[in-house]
């Protein structure tokens, strides 16, 4: 979810360029309980989810205008019993489709059924190399064999394999196995999405975030890994995800809000990334108006285009081209206003609770069973409250 | 630099893409692109054409004979072709067999 990059970009020029990545999150439902998900806190109070005929025409107008990356993500999108049709449907349209999954609810029979339906990728998450850590984080007593039989399942069917691991300070010491475990299944990426702390990974940030020591040794285990697999001529490859809270400059979120990510959530919101709609925009809906609107002509996507709402310290700053005042989620998240620079700058005024954040990692105690698990009853406390 | 030289590409190789990579044209991009696991690289035009002669059946020898006649102005391309190619299997687009 986090490394959904593309080198293709490029459009400097003021003209809005075509939302090259679709990103379909057919449902909020998912049987698994990370205290790390990027859903939002009060998920659970999502209406009723857009039909198959619904998103139907969502991928038919994203590939006219180009979208030619297709993510179909959750929650858990197995969930839905159309996901077959809608993987049909992609790629008729002629879009390259990547299903993101926890591997739950997925069997050989639809592994199969899927890849003769012309899906392109199955990418397996992971909350752990062992069952014991991966199972308590996932909140699932069954969930790792469950995952080792998928990745096989996948491999087996000639899929690419990508697979998932999302680190935190619980399980950032396991980079030598979890690569061992990678190579064992012929995983052909791999990725150690550090944490970014949107959602619930937010709520539990002081229990999720790692040191600064932990970092840098896992740092050093990843680069020592990549050097071996280059040496064995392995075409296994390390994606490493470093957390933005140790950076002194913000990341560029999404490459620039509405440059070339769309998101389109359970109930038809559409958003410029997973994130967004914690912020007090208001955005459009899918039932509303044709992704094309949407794109070019809504405000919710044209707010944070260009650079003429940035305040200072990012309207002078030479590397705003560059960064473009890093994230709006994190700026609302860690100051209250989204137009703020991302604290992560060293050069915004609000970079303290960046420091500060890094210093309680340094002596954070809390075991994972303190963390707020991501599940419907917890989800609802947050509306109710 | 006698590994480089053992796994140098022969004019007799056949190259394919790997599994999971898709060559195709994109209208609204004005080109060629290579589609991956969540990723996509645009091609210019060049890598574009020579990409586009692989099926998994010719060798090299046959692309850079379909690539010659079909830009007759440009000269030999044998050295362009292979140099390309050893690029995009160091890239692992492509495998050779």
């Amino acid at each position: 979810m986090t490394s959904l990059t593309s080198s293709s970009t490029g459009q400097k020029s003021a003209s809005i360029g075509p939302p090259l990545w679709l990103l379909a999150e057919l449902t909020y439902r998912c049987p698994l309980q990370c205290p790390y998900c990027s859903n939002p806190l009060d998920f659970a109070q999502t209406e009723s989810e857009l039909s198959t005929e619904e998103w139907v025409r969502v991928l038919r107008q994203g590939r006219e205008m180009g979208a030619a990356q297709l993510g179909f993500s959750g929650g858990e999108p197995l969930v839905r019993q159309d996901l077959g049709e809608l993987i049909a449907e992609a790629r008729h349209l002629g879009y390259y489709s990547n299903l993101i999954t926890s591997g739950l609810g997925l069997t050989r029979a639809k592994v199969e059924s899927f890849a003769e339906a012309g899906l392109d990728h199955i990418q397996v998450s992971f909350q752990a190399s062992d069952p014991e850590l991966n199972n308590a984080v996932a909140g699932s007593r069954k969930a790792f064999e469950q995952k080792l039989a998928m990745a096989r399942a996948v491999k087996e069917a000639g899929y690419p394999m990508v697979l998932n691991f999302v680190i935190h300070r619980h399980n950032i010491h396991q980079m030598n196995d979890i690569v061992a475990l990678c190579d064992r299944l012929g995983a052909d990426y791999v990725e150690l999405a550090t944490c970014q702390y949107y959602g619930w990974a937010f709520k539990n940030r002081e229990g999720l975030i790692p040191s600064r020591a932990q970092l840098e040794k896992a740092e050093h285990e990843v680069n020592q890994n990549r050097a071996r697999l280059m040496d064995e001529g392995s075409a296994m490859k390390l994606i490493f995800v470093t957390p933005d809270y140790y950076e002194e400059r913000p990341k560029p979120c999404m490459n620039g809000w509405g440059s070339l990510f769309l998101t389109v959530a359970p109930d038809g919101t559409a958003l410029p990334c997973h994130s967004a709609r914690l912020l007090p925009i208001d955005f459009p809906n899918v039932r509303d108006k044709n992704l094309k609107h949407i794109w070019y002509e809504s405000s919710g996507f044209n707010h944070y285009r260009g650079d003429s709402w940035m305040p200072e310290p990012c309207q002078s700053c030479d590397e705003k081209e560059k960064d473009f005042g890093g994230c709006r989620c994190q700026a609302f998240l860690l100051t209250g206003n989204a137009d703020n620079a991302d604290p992560v700058c060293s050069k915004s005024p609000h970079h303290d609770r960046i420091l500060a954040a890094r210093q309680a990692a340094d002596h954070a105690t809390a075991g994972i069973e303190e963390l707020t698990y991501r599940n419907a009853g917890n989800s609802r406390l947050f509306f109710r409250s | 630099m006698t590994k480089l030289a053992e796994n140098a590409i022969k004019t007799t190789d056949t190259p394919r893409f790997r599994r999971g990579f898709r060559f195709q044209w994109e209208p609204v991009q004005n080109g060629y692109v290579l589609l991956y696991p969540e990723g996509m690289v645009k091609l210019n035009e060049s890598a574009g054409a020579i990409l586009g002669e692989i099926d998994g059946q010719r060798c090299v020898q046959d692309i850079v004979a379909a690539l010659e006649a079909a830009f007759p102005q440009t000269g030999a391309l044998e050295g362009d072709v292979i140099e390309f190619l050893d690029h995009a299997r160091q890239q692992h687009w492509i495998e050779l067999s």
